[in-house]
């Protein structure tokens, strides 16, 4: 599966277009989590637990738009963008959506 | 009394860790930055010069999240009631962005050249109040080999 942000797979053709996949996940951080983020803020610097959980969170929104994508027989995804909302507190959302082609 | 006691000490503990954290860390972006000036990065969609048949592109992205110290929060509270610049906050999301982009380019060290950079600030705390300060700050971008 080829994915990119812009409008095309460089060196590649579109030959078929299907349209708009997306993928999305609402993650919550669970207490422990949440416990040493509040430590951190005193200190400040990097909340590595925060990092890894939106890159998880990443990962399981893309497989989710890869796996759409795949079901509608395409084999690449152009125009890539990652948007980010919080739906509720402690609790943060991905949303990865992007236009599924077919290339040679 | 201790409430006091405890609330000064606290800021002081985050005035202080909260400083060599970020001396700290602008020293290794610095470092950093200066490592990956041969990669050639640009926020367009086309690539900068010729580049020749390329082989793979593939998106690529990078992130991070860093939270303030509680001395800034109690500085930031202050300025919010006469306003004006809140340098704190300034260097918090300035160091996170550079951070972020540091980490995409050192995620495909092969890469001839980045193109379509786009970079998304997010919040697991908007809905929160200003419980916890931090800014979380994603990088992505198509990564072209040649």
């Amino acid at each position: 599966m080829f994915l990119t942000n812009i409008e095309e797979v460089p060196g590649k053709r579109i030959i078929a277009c299907y349209g708009v996949v997306s993928g999305s996940t609402v993650r919550a951080k669970h207490v422990g989590r949440d416990i040493m983020a509040g430590l951190k803020n005193i200190f400040g610097g990097e909340l590595e637990a925060y990092t890894e959980l939106l890159s998880e969170a990443r990962e399981q929104a893309m497989l989710r738009m890869q796996q759409q994508a795949e079901s509608l027989g395409a084999n690449a995804i152009v125009n890539v963008r990652f948007s980010t909302s919080s739906v509720t507190a402690g609790a943060s959302e991905i949303y990865i959506y992007g236009t599924a082609v077919t290339v040679e | 009394m201790w409430d006091l006691y405890f609330l000064i000490s606290l800021i002081v503990t985050g005035y202080i860790f909260g400083q060599i954290h970020e001396r700290r860390h602008y020293a290794s972006l610095k470092k950093r930055e200066l490592e990956m000036m041969k990669m050639v990065m640009t926020s367009s969609k086309r690539p900068l010069g010729e580049l020749g048949p390329i082989m793979e592109a593939k998106l690529v992205q990078g992130g991070v999240v860093i939270s303030v110290d509680y001395f800034k929060r109690i500085v930031t509270s202050l300025r919010n009631f006469f306003g004006g610049n809140i340098r704190g906050y300034e260097t918090l999301v300035d160091r996170a962005r550079r951070e972020a982009i540091l980490r995409l380019k050192e995620s495909c060290p092969d890469a001839t050249q980045i193109i379509n950079l786009r970079l998304e600030t997010s919040s697991i705390y908007k809905g929160r109040g200003n419980q916890i300060g931090s800014v979380e700050v994603l990088a992505y971008a198509t990564a072209l080999y040649t």
